[in-house]
């Protein structure tokens, strides 16, 4: 991994998503033990910044960083004094100067996190940003799908090639899909992207997709179904005519899952909405993996944590000498 | 972290040139046979003894200890391996990234561990190894086997089972594997 | 009456370019030669290796003044301007209140009489620049305002800028229009394109300024008032002005300095120091406002000088208000990003001779701005070294913003000196009062 932040997929590469996802393991062996918590990061210092609210990525990230012994401190825009009228800047600078080595930082605004970087020497922590990029999000999809391919045997972990992947619904305000898009495409899957040309990104030159508008000519093709939160908001807002006719054309409903391709799995950033992007009979079914997704947030959290901090600029393999 | 791997992964392209072979691939094996022996005697037999193996070196090592015991007193003895750089105390010095996971398939309370290493040095994975094995519960006793002990201490640790004692300069390495033990030292990459 | 003497530079000029020394006296331009012997007790100004032009005079200028002071005063403005060559500077009407009013109008032109630079004000279209109801525009014009616009946002309601061309037509004076269809580019925060698309960042399409550019080129072709078109951004922009002055229809158009230089993919830093309306563009869009530049079917680079507190932009790109500073820098950028392509008589006509007749500030209007360099001219000059380079510090800035893009660049190209009405009010770089 390069440099002592995690803003995007891009910042990691394949060989750091790799190196993210071994360590996950032995977080996920952590996990079991009857005292689920080592000390590799006592002493560091991990603040929350949810400026917008998400109890559940937030509570991912503070077991994360209490499994590492880290001291957690959490900071929410409802507690701040951004209300008051106090800036970015300031917020990020009063918080600096109490000495923290990681900020997680989630804004409904798109580069937050990579402003931050310039108010403060800790390492950040992009933890989903507007319409941006949700890195830790992709990072425990990629494991989800890594773990549950090593389950069914035979391919070599990481590597994705001849996974082919579709991402449906609404790509164009995702950041789940921005991460996605780019970890999977690392790890060698082919990526399609199914939405109606409303909800695509307005251009898609630069990105290693393919993209239709017709699920119901891929759906058999996929290895993995994500599917996306249909935000209600949209609509009624001229991106869509309404969420009957979005399950009705994007859903997977149980016709739909029935044509799936034998082993094919289905993933789901959470929260889903039952009834909308996926039927509720579907979302229970043994091919869903988003139960395990919510899992294996905690054990990738605490790789890339302790990826960024543990050490004086970032962990590198092989570089332990002296000790036998 | 056995000092072998360490050969093979360190950067600037420096490589562990071998000087003196100190012990073959049989002198090890009778070495680990003794040990074997000797943890038999000291502990009465293998009621609740387990081996726990500490990722990479030790858990060749460990394995075959393990196979060594069961094969003496006709009885399984329970096994595992341990990655303790989470709880090394020189992370902030020098990353250290686990190699293997951890694998401890069952509790440790009340067991005796026999903890094996490649080779102790200056004492501190030793300590990170019993801080880690706390967290597997609590172990009635623990006790220590290393194939070399190579001397500069820097923690009051010291090992009850030793393969062989060898006094070293601190820019030596040694290389511990079942093939047997090199010592050496790091140099340039060969032309 | 005070000697000054501008010595070893090439002036330049509408005529063309030639090395003489000039001569000021007063007010005015008293001689124009090689080889000027300096009368006695005459202050010399040494102009080797540059360039001695006509004062610049910027269409676009956001003085702030009434309502904005803690970002932009009228007197920070025009000692920034004055920096940066101008000799004088239209002052946008979105302020607060909106220059809507002969009351609001007088009071700018007030304020900018002791000012480093000549101060022009242009009014609103609308009153509130609401785009509903006309602002009292014969009242201004009485006053000498000449151009007309509600920058910041377009007029969106087509049938409000019909009556407007079709009023001012008799006034004769100029609307300038803000190109933006709001509903096209509404929630957009740069340019829509793969920069948006992979930032994650609404964006606003090239369209909402062409759709408004075409709208108001019809309206022209209907009215026959002469129409000038603000910060032209797109490829689609420069084709369409292309076409419309080739039928011949009286409009200008003018480029900002950032829009010939900067792409879209500074946004890529999330600094919100990029953002500006229009956008900054897609290399493609650069490439062709510079081409139109020196085709001419752009007239102008006016800076769009834009001045936010530093708070302001210290916040999420989404929530920062757009525009950037351009007055100490323009002639640099410009000179930079259309060397080579555009020699000094082009690239100062678009900042000189040429917006000072769109600006109705030109000898031929009764004004003193943009005129050849000649004896019994104005002295309105501008002495520019295009060699010099120097590092955009914004800390060092005159304006009292800092939200210049430029900062910690380089750039080649400085003005050395600037004359209002023959006083020095830059040497060596330093605004002297």
């Amino acid at each position: 991994m390069s440099g002592r932040h995690l803003l995007s997929v891009a910042d990691l590469g394949r060989q750091g998503i790799e190196e993210i996802l071994r360590l996950a393991d032995s977080f996920k062996e952590v996990a079991g033990r009857p005292i689920p918590r080592v000390p590799a990061l006592r002493g560091k210092t991990v603040a929350t910044l949810f400026f917008e609210a998400s109890t559940r990525t937030r509570l991912s990230f503070e077991t994360a960083a209490k499994r590492l012994s880290a001291d957690v401190m959490s900071f929410s825009a409802s507690t701040s004094s951004l209300e008051k009228g106090e800036s970015l800047r300031d917020t990020i600078e009063t918080i600096d100067a109490m000495g923290v080595d990681a900020m997680i930082v989630r804004h409904r605004s798109s580069g937050v996190p990579a402003r931050v970087t310039a108010w403060t020497s800790a390492s950040v922590v992009n933890a989903g940003d507007g319409q941006h990029e949700h890195p830790t999000q992709a990072l425990l999809d990629c494991y989800t799908i890594r773990e549950a391919l090593g389950e069914s045997g035979g391919r070599p972990q990481t590597d994705f090639s001849g996974l082919r992947i579709g991402i449906v619904g609404d790509v164009r305000h995702s950041r789940v899909a921005r991460s996605d898009v780019l970890a999977l495409s690392l790890l060698g899957a082919e990526v399609v992207l199914v939405a109606p040309r409303t909800l695509l990104p307005p251009s898609l030159e630069g990105w290693p997709v393919k993209a239709t508008a017709d699920l119901d000519a891929v759906l058999g093709e996929l290895d993995v179904v994500y599917l996306l939160r249909i935000q209600a908001e949209r609509a009624g807002r001229l991106l869509l005519p309404d969420l009957d006719e979005y399950h009705a054309r994007f859903g997977l409903t149980r016709e739909r899952a029935g044509r799936l391709a034998e082993r094919a799995l289905i993933m789901h950033p959470g929260p889903m909405i039952r009834g909308v992007e996926i039927a509720p009979e579907v979302a229970d079914l043994p091919a869903s993996l988003v139960t395990r997704q919510v899992r294996n947030g905690v054990f990738v959290r605490s790789a890339v944590l302790f990826h960024l901090l543990a050490g004086p600029a970032g962990a590198v393999v092989g570089e332990e000498d002296g000790d036998g | 972290m056995a000092e072998r791997e360490r050969r093979l992964t360190r950067p600037e392209g420096r490589v562990f040139h071998a000087r003196t072979k100190v012990m073959d691939e049989d002198g090890v094996a009778r070495a680990l046979r003794r040990i074997a022996h000797e943890v038999i005697e000291r502990n009465h037999g293998l009621s609740d003894v387990v081996v726990v193996g500490l990722q990479t070196g030790g858990v060749p090592l460990a394995e075959r200890l393990r196979a060594a015991l069961s094969e003496i007193e006709g009885v399984p003895v329970p096994f595992g391996s341990l990655d303790v750089a989470f709880y090394r105390d020189d992370l902030s010095l020098r990353p250290v990234l686990p190699q293997e996971v951890t694998e401890i398939p069952f509790d440790l309370t009340g067991t005796t561990v026999v903890l094996v290493d490649d080779v102790l040095y200056t004492g501190r994975t030793v300590r990170a190894a019993l801080d880690a094995l706390a967290d597997h519960g609590r172990a009635r006793a623990v006790q220590l086997a290393v194939m070399v002990d190579r001397g500069h201490r820097e923690l009051p640790i010291r090992p009850d089972y030793v393969g062989k004692n060898l006094p070293t300069r601190a820019d030596e390495l040694v290389d511990v594997s079942l093939d047997g033990v090199v010592i050496g030292e790091l140099g340039e990459e060969a032309p | 009456m005070a000697e000054l003497l501008i010595r070893g530079g090439t002036v330049v000029d509408e005529g063309g370019e030639r090395r003489a020394d000039v001569l000021v006296s007063g007010r005015d331009v008293v001689a124009v030669a090689e080889g000027i012997e300096a009368p006695a007790g005459a202050r010399v100004l040494d102009a080797g290796g540059c360039l001695v032009a006509p004062g610049l005079v910027d269409l676009h200028t956001h003085l702030r003044q009434p309502g904005g002071e803690v970002a932009e005063t009228v007197e920070s403005g025009c000692r920034a301007a004055a920096l940066g060559g101008y000799g004088a500077v239209v002052a946008m009407p979105n302020t607060e209140p909106a220059i809507d009013d002969p009351s609001v109008a007088r009071d700018v032109l007030e304020l900018g009489r002791g000012a480093l630079a000549q101060v022009a004000v242009a009014g609103a279209i609308t009153i509130g620049r609401r785009g509903e109801r006309l602002s009292p525009m014969g009242e201004l014009a009485a006053l000498g305002v000449r151009l007309f616009t509600d920058d910041g946002s377009g007029v969106q309601d087509a049938s409000v800028m019909r009556q407007a061309l079709e009023y001012a037509g008799d006034l004769g004076v100029v609307l300038a229009e803000h190109c933006e269809d709001a509903s096209l580019a509404a929630g957009g925060h740069m340019h829509e394109g793969a920069w948006s698309s992979r930032l994650g960042l609404p964006g606003q399409p090239a369209l909402a300024e062409e759709a408004m550019l075409a709208r108001d080129l019809s309206l022209v072709r209907l009215t026959r008032t002469p129409m000038h078109f603000l910060h032209l951004s797109t490829a689609g922009s420069v084709d369409l002005v292309r076409r419309a002055k080739a039928e011949g229809l009286p409009v200008t158009a003018e480029v900002t300095p950032h829009h010939l230089l900067l792409t879209d993919a500074e946004v890529a830093s999330y600094d919100p120091v990029f953002k500006v309306n229009p956008p900054l563009r897609g290399q493609a869009d650069v490439e062709a406002v510079r081409g139109g530049l020196v085709e001419g079917v752009i007239d102008a680079v006016a800076t769009d000088h834009a001045p936010h507190p530093p708070e302001t932009k210290e916040r999420p790109f989404e929530e920062a208000p757009p525009g950037m500073l351009g007055l100490e820098t323009a002639l640099a950028v410009a000179f930079g990003a259309l060397s080579g392509r555009l020699g000094a008589v082009g690239l100062l006509g678009a900042f000189s001779w040429r917006p000072a007749r769109i600006a109705g500030l030109d000898p031929a209007s009764g004004g003193r701005q943009g005129g050849p360099v000649a004896p019994g001219a104005p002295a309105n000059l501008v002495v520019f070294d295009p060699a010099a380079e120097w590092e955009v510090d914004p800390a060092a800035l005159s304006s009292r913003s800092r939200n210049t893009p430029y900062g910690g660049r380089r750039l080649r190209g400085r003005v050395r000196h600037t004359l209002r009405e023959g006083e020095p009010v830059v040497v060596d770089a330093r605004a002297q009062r």
